[in-house]
């Protein structure tokens, strides 16, 4: 479990978060959504560390990120896994050698354990054949499924995925959801995923936190969206023709 | 008046940060076994294959120094040695050691820099971060490490490609004869010379991986911003390399 406390954050003169407060849970798929520039990315670098908030507190189950030393935070960091908006493989690896990168840095196991392990891992995400594959050389929902293999090899306590969908086709981006929920539950993780898909609120929504200008606008399941009355969460949400017939039908199978 | 005062804030935050920079880059590597795998491959991709072009570059310099001296200083009160022991020094003091490693600064200097603009944009750098790796001390320091133990096996590479390349003029362009260069090349041979070029380009070496790696590691934006930042990374090695080339002459031979 993470939870985010009076969390500030600005660069200069300009409040980019404004009293964030908020509780990720474990085992679900929590979803901080909102518009470019209401300042998601921020929230989502403050928590994983990347940026450091001007006054709050981040507690990853009860510890305190913001107060700890370098070395426990160095520790913290080794459960933490991230799947960034570009993949961010390391280019002049193979797929295998991505995936077993966390495993030489940091694991005492034998080079066949750790072989092993990395193989597992990439069988989970369905792509032991890419195995000898460079980045460049697989498709962007490859990448992206790497990027996972590669995050969950440590098995981490708490996943981190910023935008995982951009630049992928609706198909491909489902498999990519299904994956990291069903990864989320078997693992018992805090998953933290930042997006603005609308597919992705609707199919693993199961904490939806709605950003606005920086500040915490709305907060509740992918059910609750149907029925808020929040003018700004209904104009994000429902912005197009689509999930506006998609909103008009639940809300006919509500009342019928 | 407030512009220059304004640049030279810029400047000292530049020091500043360059510094910082430095102090997380030398510190102890997570794993020193991928520290090593890291520090052979930079070997092979900075020095090694970098062997090529100095040898090129220096056998035809060696060449044509041999025969601008032989044409310009052309003269019966000029003892016949002189081409080669001027050639010689020329190589062994300036060109082997300064010269080519500004030449460097652009090859391997622009390489450094874009690979890691590059590694920012594409956040594999906050990748390494959210690992819990010290991303500068994984990625630059195998760099400044390859790079300080290569360089002075390339500058000795490039004063023996050098006297090739004057050989090369006596024994086909028929400039002189071979023998007068040979004596002229021993003539008054100063060990210490060889000793001078090397401790310079040890220093080099460091400007050349260090500042490079810092204009790469710490770009801001997009493509554009890789281009510019490896472009200012060889200009600002270039100047720094002929500054320390000034200081350390005069401090290795004044």
């Amino acid at each position: 479990m993470i939870e985010v406390k009076g969390l500030y954050k600005s660069f200069e003169d300009k409040d980019v978060l404004k009293d964030i407060n908020v509780t990720f849970e474990n085992g679900k798929t929590n979803l901080i959504i909102g518009q470019s520039g209401s300042g998601k990315t921020v929230l989502m670098k403050c928590i994983v560390g990347l940026l450091t908030p001007n006054k709050g507190e981040l507690l990853y189950d009860t510890r305190n990120f913001l107060t700890m030393s370098k070395n426990e935070k160095k520790h913290l960091r080794r459960e933490m896994g991230m799947i960034f908006q570009s993949a961010a493989l390391f280019d002049s690896m193979s797929v295998l050698e991505n995936v077993m990168f966390p495993l030489n840095m940091f694991s005492n196991d034998t080079l066949r354990d750790r072989q092993r392990r990395a193989l597992s891992c990439l069988e989970r995400v369905n792509l032991t054949e890419a195995k000898d594959k460079f980045p460049g050389e697989i498709s962007g929902g490859m990448q992206k499924r790497v990027a996972i293999a590669r995050s969950i090899v440590l098995q981490p306590q708490y996943l981190f995925c910023d935008e995982p969908n951009s630049g992928l086709d609706p198909k491909t981006s489902l498999v990519i959801d299904e994956l990291i929920q069903d990864i989320t539950r078997e693992y018992n993780m805090t998953t933290i995923i930042n997006t603005h898909d609308m597919n992705s609120v609707m199919g693993i929504g199961e904490k939806i936190i709605f950003i606005f200008d920086g500040h915490k606008e709305w907060e509740g399941t992918k059910d609750d969206i149907f029925t808020s009355p929040n003018t700004r969460l209904n104009n994000f949400v429902f912005a197009s023709d689509l999930f506006q017939k998609v909103k008009e039908a639940e809300v006919q199978n509500i009342e019928g | 008046m407030q512009t220059n005062i304004r640049d030279m804030i810029k400047a000292l935050k530049t020091v500043g940060r360059y510094i910082i920079l430095m102090n997380r880059t030398f510190s102890r590597p997570e794993r020193m076994r991928m520290f090593f795998k890291q520090y052979i491959k930079e070997i092979e991709q900075l020095g090694i294959n970098s062997i090529g072009i100095v040898l090129l570059i220096s056998f035809f310099i060696g060449a044509v120094i041999t025969i601008q001296i032989k044409l310009n200083i052309e003269s019966p009160w000029m003892p016949r040695w002189t081409v080669g022991y001027v050639t010689r020094e020329i190589m062994l003091l300036e060109f082997s050691s300064s010269i080519m490693c500004l030449i460097l600064a652009g090859k391997v200097g622009s390489n450094i820099a874009s690979e890691l603009g590059t590694m920012r944009i594409t956040q594999q750098i906050d990748a390494l971060e959210i690992m819990g790796i010290n991303p500068a001390c994984h990625l630059i320091l195998p760099k400044i490490a390859a790079l300080v133990t290569i360089i002075p096996i390339l500058v000795t590479f490039s004063i023996f490609a050098g006297i090739i390349g004057a050989f090369a003029t006596c024994w086909f362009g028929g400039i002189m004869m071979a023998s007068d260069l040979e004596y002229g090349l021993q003539y008054m041979f100063v060990e210490w010379f060889v000793w001078c070029g090397i401790i310079k380009s040890l220093f080099f070496a460091f400007i050349i991986a260090s500042v490079s790696a810092f204009f790469g590691y710490t770009v801001e934006g997009g493509s554009i911003e890789v281009g510019k930042a490896s472009t200012d990374s060889v200009v600002t090695s270039s100047v720094l390399i002929l500054f320390a080339d000034l200081v350390l002459t005069k401090l290795l031979m004044g």
